[in-house]
């Protein structure tokens, strides 16, 4: 099955137009990664995937739901990491997971899942501190937690290590593939072309409003006889 | 460029942009008003006031009493027969006039035997706003002149009498005539200082639940922003009307409790200013049962409703923190206005298109309701509800449809190509 079935799609804010007509699709069970230079439009494309935007024209469809008719049904099973995401600065690590636990499940399964979240983000006794003293990286790891612990059928992560050191960006990497073998779909932006390669298994390459190219990670380095996705990245967008 | 100008012109283009400006030329365009209508009161005071006269003395001191009105006032009803009260009571009134004033017969003779002579006032009372009972004072003082100039005969004919009645030849007994409602013994004055007092602790009030409480809504949207955890929220599986109507219940609710806490205080404080009124309005008919508070707080919930929910639209606006402070000020001026023109006129004295600017404002209504209950017009409080419903119901929509589109997050909406 599809997780994310995207046609046509245009997006405009006011006369300008940042998505021109883009179409992919990401199979159900994988890493899809969305890569482009800066105002290529893939913030755009994930928010719109998460029910945050509305459409100038096209459809976007996850798990076969459209995501502007079935707003609804498409939050249900998606959970979103945007790039500059914070927490409530008040709330403590652990009350945080417990509020948005509290929107997904009651009980002992609400429980179950905040235990997941403190699980991954693996912040010891600080996950007991206020959010406000965090670390930008701490931060980050709450945050991923906070998006995986509910076991979403797909994840939509714009740029999930952004801002962390080698050794967050790599714990953030391995909770992503953790999840996958758990059954969640993930869809990813990266400025970061050897996350990118590690991780996907398919990705398209958009610039100013288009997707120029589609593929997986090898594929397209043999397309282009490049050692590195970020040979094809620059050879594409040139 | 100097490091000084440098920082000067970078905080003068982050402080006045138009959030600040506009505010603060609302708020000068309110003092403006309030200027005008302070202007008015002047102008009202210098006016000779509407009067009748029903004098039923033939003696010499009532015809100094006369003389003093007929010349210091425009006399619209003249009569010699006590008789013909209520005829001169509906003559003034249609004239707009304030009052009629009886001098009972032996009023001469009552003061040459050493009494006071009574003076009979019948006032039209149309509002008990500070600037409806202007022209009550100016007949008062019409009556300290009539006191004077007694007292200047009695004195110049060496007239044998107590020294105490002839500096204080007469008295007043007094009748206020108030909606239908006939009250003796009271005086405009009276009236309006009680009234003021019972009634005036719901505005400020609701003044200050609806800055405190309409600064938690906006500033909680801004917050979201500053925050980043808008997107978070807007992603997850709750429906947007909960999310609008979560932020809006807990900001009514600390603006409630805040309002409890101001209560008291602002209680004391009247309490302080009235504590020398011993009149009972209770005792004139003048109080209000169950359904009437019942209605007040009918009134205080949807008017919360909808200004929390005008607050919910403007920190759809707002950008972050600082921003959201700032859009509070609209709420502030709106909240004001009605304030301040219920202190100076009643809703029924004002002219049409300041009733219909006061009407409009949910704010008004229960600023206004305790003292349109307290002389029961029930179609100006439960029309007043009905309306601010209404503006609730659709302020919320409008609350959802910016929560469904691109405003929230991008600050602009999506135009239709041609």
């Amino acid at each position: 099955m599809l997780a994310v079935e995207v046609k046509d799609l245009v997006k405009d804010y006011g006369s300008f137009r940042v998505l021109k007509g883009i179409s992919f699709n990401v199979d159900e069970g994988g890493i899809f990664g969305l890569i482009g230079p800066n105002a290529a439009g893939k913030t755009t494309a994930l928010r719109i995937i998460s029910t945050l935007l509305q459409i100038t024209s096209g459809t976007v469809k996850v798990f076969g739901h459209d995501v502007i008719k079935e707003a609804d049904l498409v939050r249900q099973h998606i959970s979103y990491l945007p790039e500059d995401a914070g927490a409530y600065k008040n709330l403590t690590g652990k009350r945080y997971l417990e509020f948005i636990a509290a929107f997904f499940k009651d009980g002992d399964k609400a429980e179950r899942m905040v235990e997941r979240g403190m699980k991954i983000a693996d912040l010891g006794e600080r996950i007991n501190d206020k959010v406000d003293t965090y670390s930008k990286g701490m931060m980050r790891r709450l945050l991923v937690g906070r998006a995986l612990m509910v076991q979403p059928r797909l994840a939509v992560l714009d740029e999930p290590t952004s801002g962390l050191d080698v050794v967050n960006a790599q714990e953030v990497r391995k909770i992503i593939q953790e999840a996958v073998k758990e059954g969640t779909t993930i869809l990813l932006s990266s400025h970061n072309m050897f996350e990118v390669d590690f991780l996907c298994r398919r990705i398209a390459l958009m610039n100013e409003g288009e997707i120029v190219e589609e593929g997986s990670p090898r594929e397209l380095k043999e397309k282009y006889s490049a050692a590195n996705l970020e040979e094809v990245f620059a050879e594409v967008v040139r | 460029m100097s490091d000084l100008s440098n920082m000067v012109k970078k905080e003068l283009r982050e402080l006045l942009t138009r959030q600040t400006i506009i505010p603060m030329l609302v708020m000068a365009l309110i003092f403006a008003g309030m200027g005008g209508v302070t202007g008015g009161i002047t102008e009202e005071a210098m006016k000779n006031p509407i009067i009748g006269i029903i004098n039923e003395d033939d003696g010499p001191l009532s015809g100094i009493a006369s003389a003093v009105l007929n010349g210091w006032a425009e006399v619209v009803y003249n009569s010699t027969s006590g008789a013909d009260v209520q005829a001169a009571l509906e003559q003034v009134n249609e004239r707009d006039g304030v009052a009629v004033l009886v001098i009972p017969e032996g009023f001469s003779d009552s003061i040459y035997g050493n009494s006071t002579g009574k003076i009979q006032v019948y006032w039209i009372m149309r509002g008990s706003g500070i600037m409806d009972s202007v022209s009550t004072g100016v007949v008062d003082s019409l009556i300290q002149v009539i006191n004077h100039e007694i007292s200047k005969e009695l004195i110049e004919k060496d007239v044998s009498i107590n020294p105490e009645v002839a500096l204080n030849p007469t008295a007043k007994n007094e009748t206020t005539i108030f909606k239908g409602k006939e009250m003796q013994g009271l005086s405009p004055v009276v009236i309006t200082g009680m009234l003021s007092s019972q009634s005036a602790t719901v505005p400020v009030i609701m003044m200050m639940i609806i800055i405190t409480a309409g600064s938690i809504v906006i500033s909680s949207m801004g917050m979201e922003k500053e925050n980043k955890t808008l997107e978070t929220l807007l992603t997850l599986p709750v429906k947007r009307s909960a999310i609008i109507s979560g932020k809006i219940i807990a900001s009514a609710v600390v603006g409630l409790l805040m309002a409890v806490i101001y209560m008291f205080g602002f209680g004391y404080y009247m309490q302080s200013l009235t504590s020398g009124l011993e009149v009972n309005l209770a005792d004139f008919g003048l109080a209000l049962g169950i359904q009437d508070y019942a209605l007040v707080g009918l009134s205080v919930f949807v008017t919360l409703l909808a200004g929390l929910s005008l607050c919910m639209v403007l920190g759809a606006f707002a950008k972050d923190y600082k921003s959201a402070q700032t859009l509070i000020l609209p709420i502030t001026a709106l909240a004001m206005i009605p304030m301040l023109i219920t202190m100076f006129k009643d809703f029924n004295t004002l002219p049409m298109a300041l009733q219909c600017l006061l009407f409009a404002i949910p704010f008004s209504h229960p600023m206004m309701a305790m003292r349109a209950l307290l002389f029961d017009d029930y179609l100006l409080v439960i029309g007043g509800i009905i309306y601010v419903a209404l503006f609730a119901a659709a302020t919320v929509a409008v609350v959802v449809h910016i929560f469904k589109t691109d405003r929230l997050l991008v600050g602009r909406t999506r135009k239709k190509r041609k």
